[in-house]
This record gives structure tokens, sequence and C-alpha cells, in this order.
């Protein structure tokens, strides 16, 4: 199978070990990833901005440079109900525009196989075991993108518990946003940092090591927050954690 | 131009891009839903009415309809009542057993006339079992809307199983929307304090709900 | 809209207050989370929610998508049953025809039932300076209106007052506008209630008009709905012998069936209850043998922003809102700006989305209140007639930076971009270059990896906003493109 891995653009400048982790994990798991040079950013603070024609030049970057892989693998939620939930959406907006289909046929081919990384492990390759090992307490943040738009439900539990030694943690309000929302996050500064402090209260709340979720975005906020806040917990990727062996520990 | 042609022009216009569609209402609306929820028989479904009305706080009362005038003595004297009004067509039986002034809904009572009253006795229209609900519609053993509603304990009879239906759905197909409809379900209550549910504010502070059996024209109904 | 909310500041200024008050932030974090648990399991008794909300979605699409034929239809339906209609284009018009039926009855009071559409227009305010007094009789309003405070919540206006305070404003207030509160009032709730019991009753023996709005209206029958729990509803509906019933023009159903969605969605999703305690249902007045309520009534249908909304394909969905505050209570930001940071009577995700099309976005808080969420998505899940907050927020935001064509009053007309966003413009329109040109991103990433020695954790400036509660992530020393090339997909590391 001839997968993608789409980074995104956060993760790419920012937090290169989580794209090592996907790499790792998914060629340990027989998967050949290849990382194509030309991608950048899916569009969507553009589009979650107001900019939504700032962001269709990048969709159709995006699909240019994705449209030919059987499988397109992220590490992100939220840029991974971008492409599936809101490229179909600009298509139609464009189409409501008078631009004709032209956008929407572009965009169609990546939307069906864009996934995020829990989702291509549990649906597409139909494992739950990945055969990681991670001697920590950790507790899971379900980020709101990966919960509500692409519908993840208990996929990275699953993953999660069947990492040896890892010893899963139930956060009290997981299900709540912990205040990044993108641009929302300088815009709305106030509110944003005290829906961040609360989720890292709640972290805390739990005792566990390690606080972690399938987004960077989100976990640049919560980290931020903790390191802020000194609680001496630190924010780690789902796909570091699953990437981690005990010859190789990660996160 | 007048408001009415005014707005009704602006409506149109707002609506320049939808498609003309003109397919009759019946069939417009996909209604998926259930009629109503659960398999139950008809007792059962009588005891979840109990149950459902029960849980926000309305007393409830079983009996025959020999026991009835019975029962309606001793919830009105137990209450302390020193006066009840009475709808005009409620069968005269329902009160032989009571011994205390009756006073009628006359059109020129005023609303603090009826202030004065301890009680109401009523019948009802129908009773809904999965939300605890009782209808009543004005018909003659109801009475005007305010009857039961200034008074501060009111007693409803439900014939059962007659009257009761499982479901809001099946509910509605048993009213006549040109009579006025009052739905009660339990005591007049409020969520304004800090949004938890606190009993009793303006409305009968003690609902009585009586489910009489074998009353006649009580024909059984799924 | 009401007067009492011009000249309110941009959201983020009003929520900064907001979050600072601790008092305030236990007020509403208790009351929305109390109600929040209790919603989730009122739906979760109802195996076919999701069939619910599906038809009750397609309910309102449909109206709407006919609203012109319902309307007519309505007016038949009232008009036959007895009933007078009158239409009102914006809330100045509604007041006055308001207004002069209140006059022609010869009464200077008037009681009034809970109404979000009456407040949308300001009728009580406009009301007290033509000589009439209106009391609010629904426990929460009753707590706003002594407190001389604003509401901040569309099922309880008083949710940012805990117990404490509303006995206080009781104690303080009750007794200039009529019967004091009792003696040694307490600040249980079921004490606080009987106060108010006792204050209102007065009133609602007395009152010759009352005044309300609707949930619902059937235009096949002319049959108005209000749903209520506390039985001043049931008081203003049916002791007075005028009643004027303030509805928008958005409130119709087709049919008495449709009614079956709703009786069921809406409790469930605002109170969190099977069934709410009172719901009254009447078509125009009764007979003069029967003489049951009002002997007169007369409907206001109003408009004031709604066809605008109408008007615009995406924004149209907000008029399907049944106004039962679920978004409210699960929403986090909410939660912690409060109501009154909305500058509006509808506060919350969907006065995020209602305030900026009936009004237009062209006041600092309008402009701002598209921007008041963080898309978490919570509200879309919980709305009981499937509004997605977040598209028409997103929608709204691209309004404000982008301008274009919108209905105003019934007229096209193009909207220039705001000017506040001239910077961010800008710095979107860069960034968009950079990502089309990944050779430029890739300098950039380079060029902060290797000055990331001298990166500050917090920022000056602007950057505040950020690193005012958060350290910033350390930059790492190479971008992931680089390190993929170097190794050759991590095959060649030497490992």
């Amino acid at each position: 199978m001839r997968v993608a891995l789409f980074l995104t653009c956060v993760n790419d400048t920012l937090y290169p070990d989580t794209g090592r982790a996907v790499v790792k994990l998914l060629t340990r798991l027989g998967v050949d990833v290849d990382f194509p040079m030309g991608q950048t950013c899916c569009g969507q603070a553009h589009y979650n901005t107001g900019y939504r024609h700032q962001a269709e030049p990048l969709a159709r970057q995006f699909s240019d440079v994705f449209r030919d892989y059987e499988a397109i693998v992220t590490p992100s939620g939220s840029c991974g109900s971008m492409v599936r939930e809101l490229y179909p959406r600009m298509g139609e907006r464009a189409r409501a525009e008078g631009r004709g289909d032209t956008l929407a046929r572009t965009l169609a081919p990546v939307v069906p196989k864009t996934y995020e990384l829990t989702e291509f492990l549990v649906d597409v390759l139909g494992v739950t075991d990945v055969g990681a090992y991670y001697p920590h307490t950790v507790t899971y943040h379900p980020t709101c993108h990966g919960l509500r738009s692409l519908g993840l439900g208990d996929r990275p539990h699953r993953l999660l518990q069947a990492v040896k030694g890892l010893e899963l943690r139930e956060l009290p309000g997981a299900d709540e946003c912990c205040g990044f929302g993108g641009t929302f996050a300088v815009k709305n500064s106030d509110v944003s940092a005290a829906m961040g402090t609360d989720k890292v209260r709640n972290a805390e709340s739990t005792g566990a090591e390690v606080l972690c979720a399938a987004d960077n975005s989100c976990l640049m906020h919560i980290g931020g927050t903790m390191t802020r806040l000194r609680t001496g917990m630190r924010p780690v990727h789902i796909a570091e954690i699953l990437a981690s062996t005990e010859e190789e520990p990660l996160g | 131009m007048s408001s009415r042609d005014a707005i009704l022009g602006r409506v149109r216009r707002a609506l320049a891009d939808v498609r003309q569609d003109d397919t009759p209402y019946d069939q417009a609306i996909q209604r998926d839903y259930l009629r109503e929820h659960g398999d139950r028989g008809v007792e059962e479904t009588v005891d979840l009415l109990a149950e459902n009305l029960a849980d926000y706080r309305a007393l409830v009362h079983r009996c025959t309809d020999e026991e009835l005038p019975g029962v309606l003595a001793r919830l009105l004297t137990g209450r302390g009542s020193r006066s009840v009004l009475v709808p005009p067509g409620l069968p005269a039986s329902w009160l032989a057993g009571v011994d205390l002034p009756r006073v009628q809904d006359r059109l020129e009572s005023t609303p603090h006339e009826l202030d004065q009253v301890d009680s109401v006795v009523t019948g009802c229209a129908v009773a809904i079992a999965e939300t605890g609900t009782i209808v009543l519609d004005g018909s003659p053993d109801q009475g005007r809307r305010r009857i039961t509603l200034v008074p501060d304990h009111h007693i409803c009879v439900v014939r059962v199983p007659g009257q009761v239906v499982s479901s809001v759905p099946q509910g509605l197909e048993r009213l006549d929307p040109n009579r006025p409809l009052t739905w009660i379900s339990g005591p007049s209550a409020t969520s304004d304090i800090e949004l938890d549910r606190v009993e009793g504010v303006h409305g009968p502070r003690t609902l009585e709900v009586v489910l009489v059996s074998g009353l006649p024209g009580d024909e059984v109904t799924s | 809209m009401s007067g009492t909310f011009v000249g309110m500041p941009a959201f983020p200024k009003a929520a900064h207050e907001a979050v600072n008050n601790t008092t305030l932030r236990g007020n509403l974090r208790h009351a929305t989370h109390t109600i929040r648990a209790k919603r989730a399991k009122a739906v979760t008794e109802v195996s076919d929610w999701a069939a619910l909300r599906e038809a009750g979605k397609r309910i309102k699409d449909h109206t709407l998508r006919h609203l012109d034929r319902y309307l007519v239809q309505l007016e038949e339906s009232v008009t036959r049953a007895g009933g007078t209609v009158h239409w009102a284009a914006d809330a100045d018009e509604a007041n006055r025809i308001v207004t002069d039926l209140v006059k022609a009855t010869g009464e200077s009071e008037v009681v009034k039932v809970k109404s979000m559409a009456t407040q949308e227009i300001g009728l009580n305010e406009f009301l007290e300076a033509e000589g009439i007094h209106a009391y609010e009789t629904d426990l929460a309003e009753l707590i706003v209106q002594l407190g001389k405070d604003r509401p901040s919540h569309i099922l309880v206006p008083a949710i940012h007052r805990n117990r404490g305070e509303i006995r206080d404003i009781f104690t303080r207030e009750m007794s200039e506008w009529g019967r004091p509160a009792p003696e040694g009032l307490t600040d249980t709730p079921a004490e606080l209630a009987e106060a108010a019991r006792l204050h209102l009753r007065e009133k609602f023996l007395r009152a010759k008009v009352g005044i309300s709005g609707a949930n619902f209206m059937i235009a096949e029958t002319g049959t108005l709905v209000v749903v209520e729990s506390e039985g001043n509803g049931r008081m203003c509906l049916t002791l007075p012998e005028t009643l004027i019933s303030v509805v928008g023009i958005e409130k119709i159903l087709p049919t008495w069936q449709d009614l079956e969605v709703f009786l069921q969605t809406l409790p469930r999703s605002s109170t969190a209850e099977r069934m709410n305690p009172y719901t009254s249902m009447w078509t125009g007045t009764t007979d003069s043998e029967t003489a049951d309520g009002p002997r007169t009534f007369h409907l206001v249908l109003i408009d004031n922003g709604r066809t605008d909304t109408l008007a615009d394909e995406v924004g149209r969905q907000a008029l399907r809102c049944i106004r039962c505050s679920a978004c409210l209570n699960v929403c986090p930001v909410y939660e912690r700006a409060g109501g009154h940071a909305y500058g509006s009577v509808y506060p919350g995700p969907i006065g995020a989305i209602l305030s900026p099309q009936l009004r237009g976005t062209a006041s600092e808080i309008d402009a701002s209140l598209p921007y008041a969420s963080s898309l978490c998505g919570a509200c879309y899940e919980v709305c009981p007639v499937a509004i997605d907050i977040p598209e028409v927020l997103v929608h709204l935001r691209e309004r404000v930076v982008q301008g274009g064509q919108v209905t105003q009053q019934g007229s096209k007309v193009v909207l220039k971009p705001a000017k506040g966003h001239a910077a961010e413009r800008a710095a979107m329109r860069a960034a968009r270059w950079a990502f089309s040109h990944p050779g430029a991103l890739r300098t950039g990433q380079r060029l902060a990896s290797r000055t990331r020695r001298f990166h500050p954790r917090t920022l000056p400036g602007p950057g505040s906003a950020w690193s005012g509660s958060r350290d910033l992530p350390a930059v790492p020393a190479e971008p992931f493109r680089d390190w993929w090339q170097r190794t050759n997909g991590g095959k060649g590391e030497g490992k």
C-alpha cells in the first residue's frame, strides 16, 4: 500500500519528533510510508479565521500533492477533519458562488482516503496492539475535531490500553475543549487561558505523568499552560507513545 | 406598502435561491422516529404513567370506580380543605362523599374569588404515560383553565386505562387543537435558581392524580 | 434590539472581566455542569433521539423554505379563530403596535410571560417610556428586573446569580414594586420561590392585559403554544381580558402533528425534563358560552432581521432555533465568559450566530461575536434541530474579514471588509504565499531552527496574547522535512 504521511505544517516545523514517531510506527507495522516534499498546510487556519478564499489554493495544492496515494495519514484530528469535513464544504460553497464544480472535483479524490492516525491503525490496518511499550501513567484528552468531527470514539483508548507498561487514567471533563481553537487562543486569550487552566487542573487531578492527545496544536496550548503552571506533567503525542518500544523508548 | 406585504416580499426575495418544491407536506418530512417508546401492555402503560407522575412530585392514588367518592373525600379532608371548586360537568357521584361547600366557576367570578377556594377536582382529556403528563381540554368535567390554576390544590381524576396513551404523538392524536389545552406534568416548578428544579411556584403546588379503573365509557385502546 | 445593549465592548474585552470574576465563574460553572449531566440523561431515555432531531431539522427547514405560504395560512387560521394579526417589520413598529393595543384597553400595567422576542425588541423600556408598567413574572426575569440587571441566559436569565444574591435582591427590591419579601427570608430555593409567588400573586389576580411570546405557532390550526414551568405563563395567558402575543415569524410549524417532535425534544434539551410542568395551547379566543381565557387576542408577527437572515443560505439555519439553550449549557466559552459578554439578549453559541445576523456586523460587539468560539462543536452536537453553529460562525467570520453581499432590511448591500483586520489579512496572505511555495516555507523553518537558542519562551506586545498564560514551544534543531531528506526517510539514520 502506498501511504503518504501528511504531517501538517505545525508538526513539520515544531514537532518533528511526532513525524519521526509516525514513520517508525508505520514502518514497524509493515507500511511503506512516503513524505511528499510538496506538502505544506491544509489551509485550516485560513478557513477557520474567515479566509476561505485564501485556503482554496492550499487545498488544491494538498490535492495535487496527495491525490495519487492510496491512503493519506495524518497525526492530527484537526487537520484530518479539515480535509474530510471542510474540503467538501469548500467545494459546495464555490459551487454556490457560481464558480462551478472545478474545486469540488479537484478536492474530491483526497477526501475519503485521508485518515487520522488512530483511525488508520484501527480501521485500515486492523490493529489495536501495535507492540508498544511505555512504562508511564497517562491520561488521554480527546481533542474536539477528532472527537466530534471525525468521531474517533474509543479508538485511541483501545490503542493505549494495549500498550505494555502503560497505565491509563480517566481524565475528568475529558470531552471539554482545552481552549486552543487556532486563532481563538490569541483573539480571546483570556477565555482560552481559563479553559486551558481548567483542562490542566483536571489532568493534574489524575496524578498521571503524561497527558496524551492526537493533536499537537492542542498539546502546544496545554503543554505551554502546564509549564507556566509548573505542574511537572508533560504533553506527549499519541504517535510517540505508540512508536515507543523497550529497545527504543520515546516520549 | 403595508408591513405585511413588505415582510412577505422580503421572505420571497430571501428564498430566491431555493428551488421550487411542491411535494405535499405529508410526503415532504420523513418521520423515522417512534410512535411510542418500548413495548408495553395496557397495565404496564398505566404503571409507567403512575411512576412518571410520581417522579415529578405528583401524588398518585389508584382506586376503582366504587372507591372513588371515598378517595376524593379522604383527600379533601386530609388536606383540611374548607371549599372545593367544581366544574359544571363533573359527575355528581364523584363528590357524593364530600361534605364541603362547592364553589361553581361562574362567568362573573373574579380571580380573587377563585383564590379563596382551597381545592379543585376535575377530570382530564388524556394522560401520557411516557412523560407523566395529564392534559385538560376544557370539557365540562374540567372547566375553564383558570379553575385548575388559581387554587393551590388540584385533584385530577384519570380514567384508566381508557384515557391513558403511551406517548406524546399518541396524545396529540387524541386532542382537538381548537379547544384551550393545558398540559400538566407535576406541580408547578422552576429551574431558575442555579438550574436546579424546585417544586412550587405559581400554579397549584399540590397535584394529586387519581387513577380510577372501571368507570363507564372506558373502552380499552392500545 | 434592546437599547440596554447599545455600546457594548467587543467580546474579548467583556469576557476579560467575567473570567476574573470568581463569583460569576463559580455560579456559571455550578449551574451549567448541573444541567449538562441531566440533559444527557434525559436524551438517552429516548432511543430515537437522532430521528427526532433529524425530523425537527427537516420540519423547520421545510417551513422556512415556504415561509411566505405558512405565514399567510397562519394569519387566516388565527383570524378565523377570533384573533387579530399584526405585522411588524422591525422592533420599533412592533413596540408601537403593542403600546397602542395596551393604551386602547385603558390599562397602565401589564403582566408578561418570559419572551425572548419582547426582550429582543426592548418592549419593556418602550412601554415604560409611554407610561405603561410591564411586570415580568418568570422567576428569573423577576430577579433580573428587580436587580435592574441584564439577562445572561436564554432559559434562565439570572443564571449569573446564586441563591444568596437572589435573596439579597428580593429583600432589597420587592417592597419597591409591590408586596415586600417575607421577613427573615433565607436563601433556600423553596423559600425564594415562595417569595416570588406571594409577590406576584396580587399582580396576576388584578391584571387586565397579558403579554407573551410563543414557542410554536401552528399554521393549519392557528394554535399558539407556550412551554413553561412555573405557572406564571398560565396566569398571564388565561386570567387577563386581553392577550397580546409577540412572536418571530420563524416560530411557525405547518401542522398540529409537528408538535409531537418538538414537545419531545424541547423539554429534554432545555430543562432536561421528560416534560416541562405546564404547556398552554390556545387557538384564537373561545366563544362567549365557553368564555375560557382572554376575550381579545392579538398576534404581533415580527421580522426584525429575520428575513435578512433567511436570505443567507448558510446563515439561515440559525432560524431553526427553538431557544432551548442546550448550546449555552455545554459551551466552554459561555461557561467562562458569561452571558453578558455577548452583548445581546441571545448569548452563547446561538447568540454568536443570531445577533450578528439579526443586527448586522457593523458594531464592535457584533463583529467580534463570530470569534467568540474555539469551534469545539459541542453546541452542534447537542442542538435538537442540528444547527451547525461552527459552520455559521466561520461563515460570519468570512463576512467580517472579507465583506461581500448581504441583505439588510430587505435590500442587498455590499459590505466592506471590517477595518480592524488589516494586519491579520496581510499575515494570512503572506502565510498563504509561503505555504504555496514549499521552498519558502523551508527557508523560514530553517531560519527559525538556526536562531532557536535566541527564542524567548514569552513574547512582548501583541504576542503576549499567547504568552501571557502559556509558554511558547521550543523550536527544534531541524524541521521534519530536513530530517526526512537527510536520512532518506529514516532509512539512512545512523542508529
